[in-house]
Formats: structure tokens, C-alpha cells, sequence
């Protein structure tokens, strides 16, 4: 027994310094901050030409968004198909009531959380709005709608939220995505093409259809995140 | 191979002390005796990733983890847990 632990010492260490040595600083793991841009594909997304013609100042969202703006669709799916997964198994057509939890949420929770839900609110939509311009976006900020919800449904033991208006906003979201996509295939040559001006480096409308793309992931993936709550904390009403 | 000698700056000492507390947390997490307590401790550890993503100049991470890692996933972790209580205090 004793043997066994000293061996599994050994072999624990022996892996922690491979990979110490794997990662410290020689030619594919350079030391933090003396990445030579040229040897990697980022160097090509941030050619100021690049910049100037998608108009994004964050230069990540421009990646996410304008670059990689099929693949963030892909990405919404999977999202979608997660939700679609957890509804398949917790939710059913029979009438739903909420959990009963071991807590009772006292009037100070109560009113506490109702004034921070319009904050958190707040917060999200400024994150989404602000997509192109400072970090964050649709899928942070989607999700911080999602968890201002799930405060209501924390303070009040008898709250639902409108679970019906979510589905259909959910799906008006993702549908627009592709009409959007299917627009740049019309109006341009390529799906998902930028087909508005790009305006000004730095306005609020500005970017062509990044703010708008991001708005539809955010209401996307805050209706679907409400919704996956929605499933784990209701169950089947039982006489 | 370049090996100049590199100055130890504030930076390096904060996220060394940064680095040191995740792990600690982290372990703390895992021996925690009360389910309850190791969620608030992985709570508190995505917290401190927040730090350190943002010193690694990765913004965009850091808000996604603030929202998620310690906002989202703990209060469903929590929930489940009061759900599951509740469940083996009635058989």
C-alpha cells in the first residue's frame, strides 16, 4: 500500500515536469508576451486594413462575429441543442409548479433582489449593446439576463416566468441570425457577409451588422438559458 | 533559446500570489467537508480566475467567467443541492 502511494508520487511528479518543460518557454509555447504575431493566424486579423474594413474596436468581437460569423451560428446550435436536451428530459406537456426547496426566502431577499434584478438587467443589455466596442457581448451578456431571472425565481418561491414568450423569442432570434446570413448571401456575394457601411471606429452604430448579430445572440441565449432554469427548478404537479 | 535576465516587476509578484491562491482555493474546494461550502469555494475560485484572466489582458474571458462560472453555474449548483437535501430528508 505504502508503495503504491510513493509510486503514484512518482509518477505524478514525473508528469507535472514533463509538462513544465513541455510549456516553458521554447518555440510552440513562447514566454507570456514575446508572441512573434507573424508566425500565427492572429497576425492576419489584426492588418489595420482588416480593422478599418469591419469596423469592430473589439478586435475579438470582429473575430467572433465578422470572421467567424458561421462558426459563432454553429455555436449558437449547440447551445440550442443543449436546451432542446434538457427540456427533452425535465420538462413535460403535464402541468409544471415550482420545486420545493428546503429555503424559504424572507422579505429583505425578497426586495433586495427586485430592486438588484433591473441593474443586472441593465448590466446585460449595455454588455450586448456595447458588443463591438468593449468586451463581452452577446453570450455574456445573454447569460447575465439569464441569471437576473434566476434571482426572481431564488427570492420568490412562487415565481415563473413567462416561459411560452421565451421559446417564441428564442426562436425568432436564431431565425433571424440566418435571415441575416441568408441577406449577405443576397445583397454580397458570401453568407453572413457584412452588407451595411461600417461606419466610424468607435460609434455605438457602427460595425455594419455585428451590433445586430450580437443583439440576436443575446436574446437567444438569454431566453434559452431562462428557459434551461425554468426546467431544473419546475417539476410535474403531483395530486 | 533566449535566456536574458528578466527583472522580477510588481506584475510578476501579484500574479505568482494570484497563481498560488487559485491552487490553494482549489484545494480547498476539494476537501471541503460540507458539499455546500466546496460550491462557494469553486464560487470563490472562479472569482480569483476573473483576476487573473483580466491580468492576462483577456477581458473578454474574464466577463464571460465572472457570469458564468461564478454566477451562473454556483446558484444552479446551489439550488440542486438545497433540491437534493430535501429529497433524502423525506424517505
Amino acid at each position: 500500500m505504502k508503495l503504491k502511494n510513493l509510486l503514484a508520487l512518482f509518477v505524478a511528479l514525473l508528469l507535472s515536469l514533463s509538462i513544465i518543460l513541455a510549456l516553458s518557454n521554447n518555440t510552440l509555447f513562447p514566454s507570456f508576451g514575446n508572441v512573434d504575431l507573424n508566425d500565427r493566424v492572429s497576425g492576419e486579423y489584426l492588418d489595420q486594413t482588416n480593422i478599418d474594413d469591419v469596423g469592430a474596436a473589439n478586435i475579438v468581437t470582429a473575430i467572433v462575429v465578422a470572421y467567424r460569423g458561421f462558426d459563432t451560428l454553429g455555436e449558437v446550435t449547440v447551445l440550442f441543442v443543449s436546451a432542446l436536451g434538457v427540456a427533452l428530459l425535465l420538462g413535460s406537456s403535464a402541468k409544471q409548479k415550482r420545486l420545493e426547496l428546503d429555503f424559504k426566502p424572507n422579505f429583505m431577499l425578497r426586495v433586495g433582489s427586485r430592486a438588484l434584478f433591473g441593474i443586472i438587467l441593465l448590466v446585460g443589455l449595455y454588455i450586448i449593446l456595447h458588443g463591438h466596442l468593449t468586451p463581452g457581448g452577446g453570450f455574456p451578456g445573454g447569460t447575465m439576463i439569464a441569471s437576473a431571472i434566476l434571482l426572481l425565481y431564488l427570492a420568490d418561491d412562487r415565481f415563473r416566468a413567462k416561459i411560452k414568450g421565451f421559446k417564441i423569442l428564442e426562436g425568432v432570434a436564431g431565425s433571424l441570425y440566418v435571415i441575416i446570413g441568408l441577406l449577405g448571401l443576397l445583397l454580397a456575394t458570401y453568407f453572413l457577409q457584412n452588407f451595411l457601411p461600417s461606419g466610424t471606429l468607435g460609434d455605438l452604430l457602427s460595425a455594419g451588422i455585428i451590433p445586430i448579430i450580437y443583439i440576436l445572440i443575446g436574446l437567444k441565449v438569454g431566453s434559452e438559458i431562462s428557459g434551461i432554469i425554468d426546467n431544473f427548478l419546475t417539476e410535474e404537479e403531483s395530486a | 533559446m533566449r535566456n536574458e535576465v528578466k527583472k522580477v516587476t510588481t506584475f510578476d509578484i501579484i500574479s505568482l500570489v494570484v497563481g498560488v491562491i487559485l491552487v490553494f482555493i482549489a484545494l480547498v474546494a476539494i476537501n471541503a467537508k460540507k458539499l455546500m461550502k466546496a460550491v462557494l469555494f469553486l464560487s470563490g475560485l472562479s472569482m480569483l480566475s476573473v483576476v487573473a484572466f483580466v491580468m492576462m489582458k483577456a477581458p473578454d474571458v474574464a466577463i464571460t467567467e465572472a457570469v458564468i462560472g461564478s454566477g451562473l453555474v454556483t446558484a444552479l449548483f446551489v439550488f440542486t443541492l438545497l433540491a437534493t437535501k430535501k429529497k433524502e430528508e423525506t424517505k
